[in-house]
């Protein structure tokens, strides 16, 4: 039975009833990652040719003529094992945001479980991510550099990139479908945000009394421990990465709340 | 099955906030501090829009539904109609859980699927196998329902030559077959269904209605919202009538397409304005400002009967006169047939400036009903200078012209045309 009245109060999203409607979370992922690229020439290939372009800018920019130090292994290697997972987050992060805006049409018309709007994203750029690693193997191999055992850390630093990029996509979908401004906003948060993260510089940098506190912007655990698994530039930086992952986890939490509690005003103010 | 509730609604009620009224500055200063102050004064009217607390009889809160309760049946099959504004869309988007409700409850037992459009998430660049899955997921099937219904799907849609190509390329009315194909083949306990007829030619109209009476006679359970008066009588057994938000009528489906096209029309308290349409002023363009419903004296009429002498009064502008230009009303029914053109032609052309023209119809020969009409300035080789084909409804109200009990109406025939029978003259 299926009771419809005003709901209040704090709830998380319902479990049970994302299951049940998995498949049209995969269909939706599927839609999101077939349209990306259709009717492009180049096809899947750009999803190679972006990152490319970021890693050798950077690599000329901080590498050739900042020489910003690189943890001992050559700057292209070094700024692509932080453009990787960065460019996942910020695609995942600026889709979740503007997908309930351009989703419009969808939930307004029929119902399903909302919250499958912002994680779509979250799921189909998965697949650029994968793709794009093939410069980095590129760079690895030019370069003669093996990975160490400790990529058997990278699910656990993908889960954290995953978990942050749905918590805030969800909580900040739900605030851009409400106030406009959000979307705005979003294109040079999104710049900041990557300047803030090791991209371009190493972790190093940071003052060793700030590192933990620092630690708490998720993607500096996850850029770092790419490094460290991927290039082998270090042992995994565990307090980073434990001091993200509460981050991680209190976004998905906290934007899930927020989410549920919003979702039921979304067909009124789209 | 029978006597076991399938639908609910308890007290059921829908706040909307409309716009505030905007301030307005005479200074600039105060223009100035307007602007500065306005995130301010924007935050608290987004927020507004969700935000009903202790704001009972706020002016600026329109209540698009209260106080709805009925129930509905299993298998039974419930037609809702009412006017536009209603709230007929409001209460589906409610059961349909689009959007929830301000107060009241309402309990639905059983699988449920909503149609309020067809083709909800088809994406363009998809083909037509990847839209199949996408919309059928979405409409609330699994993948393996979808697997298994595949074929008759593509079969019903009669074009299964072009699965494989991406929906942008099929013409407007193949997507709409497809599409409508997948909402088919959902087997769902309760069906709602918004006026999703009111799509496509008239042959696939005939298709979807078919498919939803074949749906009410297996037992399922049909909600169902349309202005088709026709579609109502044949698809359901009981109707309701919303008014204003309110349910005024709850019976049997001939009943309530009676009292509905009747309740439209005692003289008395029909609220509509004997003004039609009124537009905005034109800037030396031809345009028609203003279409008046009038009696034969000049005055204005309202509560339209079946064989009321009218005069309709259209308020044109023209730039300059206008030998071969003339105004024209159209009266077309809610399938858009077009029931009647009247046009001034060369006896009245246009001439310069605001002026208007008359169009009497004695004893105008409409069922009990709800018209749309059209106006329009045109040249005489049917070049529109100005249209708009929706410029507003008139109603017609039951009139029991032809002293038979039986007041014509609109589901039964739609003119009432005067006439006489004479018997063979006996030996």
């Amino acid at each position: 039975m299926l009771i419809i009245e005003p709901k209040g109060g704090l709830k998380f999203f319902g479990w049970k009833e994302c299951v049940e409607y998995r498949d049209l979370l995969y269909f939706m992922v599927l839609r999101d990652v077939t349209v990306l690229y259709k009717q492009t020439i180049l096809g899947i290939a750009w999803a190679l040719l972006s990152p490319l372009f970021s890693v050798v800018v950077f690599s000329v920019i901080f590498g050739g003529m900042l020489h910003v130090p690189s943890e001992g292994v050559p700057y292209a290697v070094f700024t692509a094992a932080g453009m990787l997972p960065w460019n996942y987050f910020a695609q995942s992060l600026t889709g979740a945001t503007n997908s309930l805006i351009q989703g419009t049409n969808l939930f307004t018309k029929v119902y399903f479980p909302r919250v499958f709007i912002p994680l779509v994203p979250v799921f189909s750029k998965l697949v650029d991510f994968a793709i794009s690693f093939l410069i980095l193997a590129v760079l690895m191999l030019w370069y003669h550099i093996a990975p160490s055992w400790n990529a058997i850390f990278l699910p656990l630093l993908l889960a954290m990139m995953m978990l942050t990029s749905a918590g805030f996509g969800m909580f900040l979908s739900a605030l851009a479908i409400q106030y406009r401004d959000i979307r705005h906003a979003m294109n040079f948060v999104i710049q900041a945000l990557m300047y803030a993260a090791p991209v371009v510089w190493p972790v190093t940098k940071v003052p060793v009394a700030a590192r933990l506190w620092y630690g708490f912007y998720p993607m500096a655990g996850v850029i770092e421990g790419f490094r460290a698994a991927l290039l082998n530039t270090g042992p995994m930086p565990w307090d980073l990465i434990a001091a993200g992952f509460v981050t991680a986890a209190g976004s998905f939490l906290l934007g899930g709340l927020y989410f549920r509690r919003t979702e039921r005003l979304f067909a009124d103010v789209a | 099955m029978s006597g076991k509730i399938a639908i609910s609604v308890e007290g059921l009620g829908k706040a909307y906030r409309i716009g505030m009224e905007e301030q307005r500055h005479e200074t600039f200063v105060g223009a100035c501090a307007a602007f500065l102050r306005s995130p301010f004064k924007n935050f608290r009217e987004v927020r507004g829009l969700g935000n009903f607390d202790g704001a009972e009889d706020a002016s600026d809160i329109i209540w698009a539904l209260k106080d709805v309760s009925f129930e509905v049946k299993h298998g039974e099959a419930v037609g809702i109609i009412g006017r536009n504004g209603a709230g007929k869309s409001t209460l589906l988007k409610i059961l349909s859980r689009i959007t929830e409700p301000t107060r009241g409850r309402a309990e639905i037992h059983g699988r449920v699927a909503s149609l309020l459009e067809v083709g909800t998430g088809f994406h363009p660049d998809l083909t037509g196998r990847e839209n199949v899955y996408l919309n059928g997921t979405i409409l609330g099937m699994k993948k393996s329902e979808v697997d298994a219904k595949f074929d008759q799907i593509v079969d019903f849609s009669g074009v299964e030559k072009f699965m494989d190509t991406p929906v942008k390329r099929y013409s407007s009315g193949m997507r709409v077959r497809l599409a409508f194909s997948v909402a088919a083949h959902l087997e769902p306990e309760i069906l709602i269904v918004d006026e999703v007829l009111a799509v496509g030619d008239a042959e696939f109209q005939k298709k979807c209605l078919g498919k939803m009476e074949n749906a009410a006679s297996q037992g399922r359970t049909v909600l169902f919202v349309s202005h088709n008066m026709e579609a109502v009588l044949t698809l359901c057994g009981r109707g309701v009538i919303l008014n204003d938000g309110g349910v005024s009528f709850i019976g049997d489906a001939p009943e309530a397409v009676h009292r509905y096209q009747h309740a439209s029309l005692g003289p008395a308290e029909n609220g509509q304005s004997h003004v039609i349409w009124a537009g905005p002023p034109s800037n030396g363009k031809y345009s028609v400002d203003k279409l008046e419903v009038l009696d034969l004296d000049g005055r204005p009429k309202r509560g339209l009967q079946t064989w009321d002498d009218v005069r309709f009064r259209i308020h044109y502008t023209a730039p300059e006169d206008l030998k071969a230009g003339s105004a024209i009303l159209e009266i077309r029914d809610y399938r858009d047939t077009r029931l009647a053109v009247m046009d001034s032609g060369l006896a009245l052309p246009l001439k310069a400036g605001s002026h208007f023209v008359d169009c009497v119809v004695p004893r105008l020969p409409l069922a009990a009903g709800d018209y749309f009409i059209g106006l329009g300035l045109a040249l005489s080789n049917a070049q529109w200078l100005w249209r708009n084909a929706n410029a507003g409804i008139i109603v017609v109200g039951g009139r029991d012209v032809f002293a038979s009990g039986r007041p014509p109406v609109h589901s039964r025939m739609l003119f009432a045309v005067p006439h006489q029978w004479s018997a063979s003259p006996t030996r």
